[in-house]
């Protein structure tokens, strides 16, 4: 099977009951669609939607990039909200580093902590020790010493980075390629020359050496950054993703607008037709058939902002280390 | 479309519905206890296997894909009569009664389930425990689990955990608040495999 990962085989039971649970949540989510939520009625719609997830956080990154500013944690209250509303598992997000971020997540009952390059970091050297947390983290991933490097400080689950808030896949795809061109290319080696592979990817020889063996990463690997379509979610799919992160594509009209769901009955259904289609598109990710039934169900799509049209600096990819 | 033709000294053919979910660890583990997996997403392949395992996930998730092309009522048909063995999302998905909230379900085990019972992920676990199964005491994993909070006519309760069924058989239905298929002991799963051979034998 392409889109087979072996739960049993990597981490075997010696490697501790955590994160042996942590990584066990993110194989719950294999094949579903994590949205982006900035209120309640935002959440109950991803989940009548058939959102396996939801990331509850105040602005969405296309949003942040737009209006600029520090992006930190979504305030406590909202996160608690969203917990109180949906029975599906809640995501939220932390800064770079920011360690009492994810101690406050841990006490307020979020399933998953998601480090991430969409806030503003809070260290410009170290990651947040990951193994101390019982709560599990995803962190992003632009290659594969990056998600190495990740996984050695606890992450149960990797996302490519892509780039957040555009819309436009490009950069989804490009990490996504280069970290199984990398994997790829490690099955090959010999085990005299993984050593100096460790040494290349930057990530400790372990770790090297479970992916030569396997393949694979030993976490689930998700796509997150860009993705606007249920084209965009099934050619994600079809490279090697697990699931899919959608971000601004489905609660936002313009770049810096959202649709208004709480007021707007049409542009609550458009929101609606996006996360349903997201969400049959990710499951049916290899039939074009259904990818064509359901696309031509959406109505609007996030209007997006090209890639190539932002300048280095503005980048959120290149944020982590 | 191929009718299932496994004889008795075969590899019975058992599907996973793979909507989302950890279908490739079931997939997996049925290998291991002898069994040939499919990956099941549409209605039609129903027909093309002995027995069905409803894996882990996001049960609200795995209703509204079936809500879709009357896969619904398929399956609710399908598991009426076929081996099927539902793990925490499909446990929740085969009992006759959901809350917490509730929800639609397949009704084919006689159970009442509470969904997310078990507190958030943060009070996930690994328990070891004894079961009617023969040998050892069992590892269970529980994520996010569902309790079965009441168990009607014809449930045989092969495991408790605080005086709450968590491993369940009616006639041809397993059911297990847990997930075998994230150890590497595979009695749960070989006594499905037995249960869909056992069916394929009879007359």
């Amino acid at each position: 099977m392409a889109d087979s990962h072996n739960a049993n085989g990597i981490f075997p039971p010696a490697s501790g009951a955590s994160l042996r649970l942590k990584v066990g949540l993110a194989e719950m989510l294999k094949g579903g669609v994590i949205m982006d939520v900035m209120n309640v009625e935002q959440a109950r719609i991803a989940e009548e939607a058939g959102a396996v997830s939801v990331m509850a956080l105040e602005r969405v990154p296309a949003m942040i990039r737009a209006e600029g500013g520090v992006a930190r944690m979504a305030n406590p209250k909202l996160i608690r909200e969203i917990i109180d509303t949906v029975s599906i598992p809640v995501m939220a997000k932390a800064r770079i580093g920011h360690f009492a971020e994810a101690q406050i997540l841990q006490e307020l009952g979020v399933d998953f902590i998601d480090e991430s390059e969409v806030l503003t970091p809070a260290d410009e050297a170290h990651h947040i020790d990951k193994h101390a947390f019982k709560t599990p983290f995803v962190c992003g991933a632009r290659n594969l010493g990056e998600a190495l490097r990740r996984i050695a400080e606890g992450a149960a689950m990797i996302r490519t980075k892509g780039e957040a808030g555009t819309g436009d896949v490009v950069h989804a795809v490009q990490h996504m390629r280069q970290i199984v061109r990398e994997m790829k290319a490690l099955t090959v080696l010999s085990e005299q020359e993984l050593y100096a592979a460790a040494k290349e990817h930057q990530a400790p020889y372990e770790l090297v050496r479970m992916v030569a063996q396997a393949g694979k990463l030993p976490v689930p690997n998700f796509s997150a950054g860009g993705i606007a379509t249920p084209a965009d979610a099934a050619l994600m799919m079809q490279l090697g993703a697990e699931a899919i992160f959608v971000g601004s594509g489905i609660f936002m009209k313009e770049r810096a607008t959202p649709l208004d769901v709480e007021k707007n009955p049409r542009e609550r259904e458009e929101a609606m037709s996006r996360a349903k289609a997201i969400v049959i598109a990710t499951t049916h990710f290899n039939d074009p058939k259904i990818l064509a039934e359901v696309s031509e169900q959406v109505t609007g799509t996030m209007k997006g902002l090209s890639a190539a049209a932002i300048e280095e600096s503005q980048l959120l990819q290149t944020r982590g280390w | 479309m191929k009718k299932s033709e496994a004889g008795p000294n075969e590899s019975p053919r058992v599907g996973v519905l793979a909507i989302q979910g950890d279908y490739d660890a079931h997939a997996q583990a049925l290998r291991e206890a002898g069994a040939e997996p499919v990956l099941i997403r549409k209605p039609e392949q129903l027909a093309e296997i002995d027995g069905l395992i409803i894996p882990g996930g996001e049960s609200t998730t795995f209703l509204k894909s079936l809500e879709r092309d009357g896969f619904l009522g398929a399956l609710r048909e399908f598991v009426q009569t076929k081996p099927t063995f539902g793990t925490c999302a499909g446990c929740i998905l085969l009992a006759t009664e959901v809350t917490h909230p509730p929800q639609t379900s397949l009704g084919a085990l006689n159970v009442a389930v509470e969904r997310n019972a078990y507190g958030r992920q943060i009070d996930s676990s690994i328990h070891t425990a004894a079961t009617a199964l023969p040998g050892s005491p069992l590892e269970m994993v529980y994520i996010r689990a569902p309790r079965i909070v009441k168990t009607g006519e014809g449930v045989k309760v092969l495991a408790e955990r605080d005086g709450f069924p968590v491993l369940v058989e009616q006639g041809h239905i397993l059911a297990a608040t847990f997930h075998p298929e994230l150890s590497q002991d595979r009695r749960v799963h070989r006594r499905f495999v037995d249960l869909v051979r056992a069916r394929l034998t009879r007359p």
